[in-house]
């Protein structure tokens, strides 16, 4: 089945070591994400487009415990067949913290301060029978694939 | 020297789900109990703001209440919405334009967790595709960093949730009027963890109006005026951490309850240790306890033992949402930040009832907090 991401320009894609793809301020050095054109640190008006750091630690974390509604959500919302996902905030390093699913959604296997590491994952099928797939975060410790 | 303020009329329609009357209804229904407390009518009005998230265009209502051809300014500002509307209109009548005018705000959301418009908050599509556009997420990673840097246990959400049920059942308007036991709060099922399905608020329905006027004219109006000291609404500073953010920075900020609180505070020329009740946000349980020491109440880490030792309760040492909160009594975001100044009110003039805080409370806070990173803030006094 085609792999295909869920919006263009979020994240490199295909690729075997996908990134996100930022901003940076060209006057501040202020590291963005997704891509915008000004900066909230200094104002300034002019930002260059970056790809991002794989790895940081976990910052915060939860997990989606029910159903999101759909529209927006594009994944499963069969309250029969939903499956918990987690969703954090993971700093890379001198960058920014990005929020994003987790691939692990035990409480008990999440930690704060835990590396991490960028994935893809599958997200939904789209009309045309393509894979879906959006980016996630993975714990290092568990063997992250790419 | 601009001009003194005071709330003359409160009104209120029902908080929770009331089939067959509309968002709008509500609101108008809660305008004419104003109104009808103040002993003004709608012709006496001379301004009013007004907003609502989901019900409609608030000045639309003038076509129920009557063509008087008043300027009606309708506010959306996101849950600081009410909050907004009784900043212009305190301001309006601080700056001597009118005498005597309207804050109202109601809404009506459809069940469950709040559906995010991507588009109308700035965020690209994938965002809510991906499964991350639900405000409960923020709530619960704000409390679960908050719990692991200041100590705050479960159990001591599960307090906060089982004094908002219990104080709703207090409430004749509330929502939620059934106290729930600490124990069915923590084994209700996990929505966002560590927040249970019975430590977070409900969308829902209602609607609150507020009449100010003048000071000076308080007594034409009641024989309790209450005065609105500050009232002020901030957004976020680069580094605070806000609901619907797919990033945050490095870079830290305390946000803008910190900001709004510590303005007015300096407005009003009081201190925390001043004010006698809060209502403060209460999205879900955690809120209650961040606000707590964002809001200048106490330092973080200390509301553990304040809610173990009952200080928050209406009989404690500093009672905070007295009404029941946005848990008890849902939130109807365009109603929400203003029920908080209407149980204020209440609280003030002694007419609280069975939730009546002793002691005759002198002056009273509120605090509003929502997407996307915005805070309301009010101190009231006697």
């Amino acid at each position: 089945m085609p792999r295909v991401p869920v919006a263009e320009g979020v994240f490199t894609w295909p690729s075997d070591a996908p990134r996100l793809i930022g901003s940076r301020c060209t006057r501040c050095g202020n590291h963005m994400f997704p891509v915008q054109s000004g900066c909230p640190k200094c104002t300034g008006d002019s930002t260059e487009t970056i790809e991002l750091g794989r790895r940081g630690t976990l910052w915060t974390w939860t997990v989606q415990g029910f159903p999101p509604k759909a529209p927006p959500y594009a994944g499963d919302t069969d309250p029969k067949t939903f499956r918990a996902f987690g969703v954090g905030y993971v700093e890379l390093p001198g960058e920014v913290k990005i929020e994003a699913r987790l691939t692990e959604a035990d409480p008990n296997k999440l930690r704060i301060g835990m590396e991490m590491e960028l994935v893809i994952v599958p997200l939904c099928t789209d009309d045309d029978g393509n894979e879906v797939v959006t980016f996630a975060f993975a714990p290092v410790e568990t063997g992250a694939q790419t | 020297m601009s001009i003194d303020v005071a709330i003359v009329g409160i009104g209120m329609h029902e908080f929770g789900r009331t089939e067959g009357v509309s968002g709008m209804d509500q609101g108008v229904i809660a305008v004419r109990r104003a109104c009808a407390d103040a002993g003004v009518g709608w012709e006496d009005m001379q301004f009013a703001f007004g907003g609502s998230m989901a019900a409609g265009a608030a000045d639309t209502m003038v076509s129920l209440l009557g063509l008087t051809g008043l300027q009606f300014i309708n506010v959306a500002n996101g849950c600081a919405t009410g909050g907004s509307a009784l900043f212009s209109a305190y301001n309006t009548i601080r700056s001597g334009v009118f005498d005597l005018g309207l804050a109202v705000g109601f809404d009506k959301h459809e069940r469950g967790a709040f559906r995010v418009n991507t588009k109308g908050a700035g965020l690209g599509d994938w965002y809510g595709a991906s499964g991350l556009a639900l405000t409960t997420q923020f709530f619960g990673m704000k409390i679960n960093r908050y719990m692991h840097e200041h100590g705050i246990t479960q159990d001591t959400l599960g307090k906060v949730a089982a004094k908002a049920f219990r104080n709703g059942s207090l409430n004749p308007m509330a929502w939620r009027r059934k106290p729930i036991s600490e124990q069915e709060i923590l084994d209700s099922p996990m929505l966002s963890y560590p927040l249970t399905q019975y430590m977070f608020c409900n969308p829902g329905e209602g609607g609150v109006a507020l009449i100010l006027c003048r000071a000076d004219k308080a007594h034409l109006y009641t024989d309790k005026p209450v005065y609105l000291r500050a009232a002020v609404v901030r957004s976020r500073r680069f580094g605070s951490f806000e609901v619907l953010a797919p990033s945050i920075a490095l870079e830290h900020n305390a946000g803008p309850t910190v900001d709004a609180s510590k303005a007015a505070f300096e407005m009003a020329g009081i201190g925390p240790d001043e004010i006698d009740l809060a209502q403060l946000q209460d999205t879900e349980a955690g809120a209650e306890v961040m606000h707590m020491a964002e809001n200048g109440f106490c330092e973080h880490g200390a509301q553990e033992w304040m809610i173990q030792a009952g200080d928050t309760e209406i009989g404690g040492r500093f009672p905070i949402n007295t009404d029941g909160g946005c848990l008890a009594n849902g939130e109807p975001i365009g109603a929400s930040g203003l029920r908080q100044v209407y149980e204020n009110v209440l609280q003030l003039r002694g007419d609280a009832g069975a939730r009546q805080v002793p002691n005759d409370p002198q002056v009273a806070y509120t605090h509003v907090y929502g997407a996307p990173g915005i805070s309301g803030v009010t101190i009231l006094s006697r």
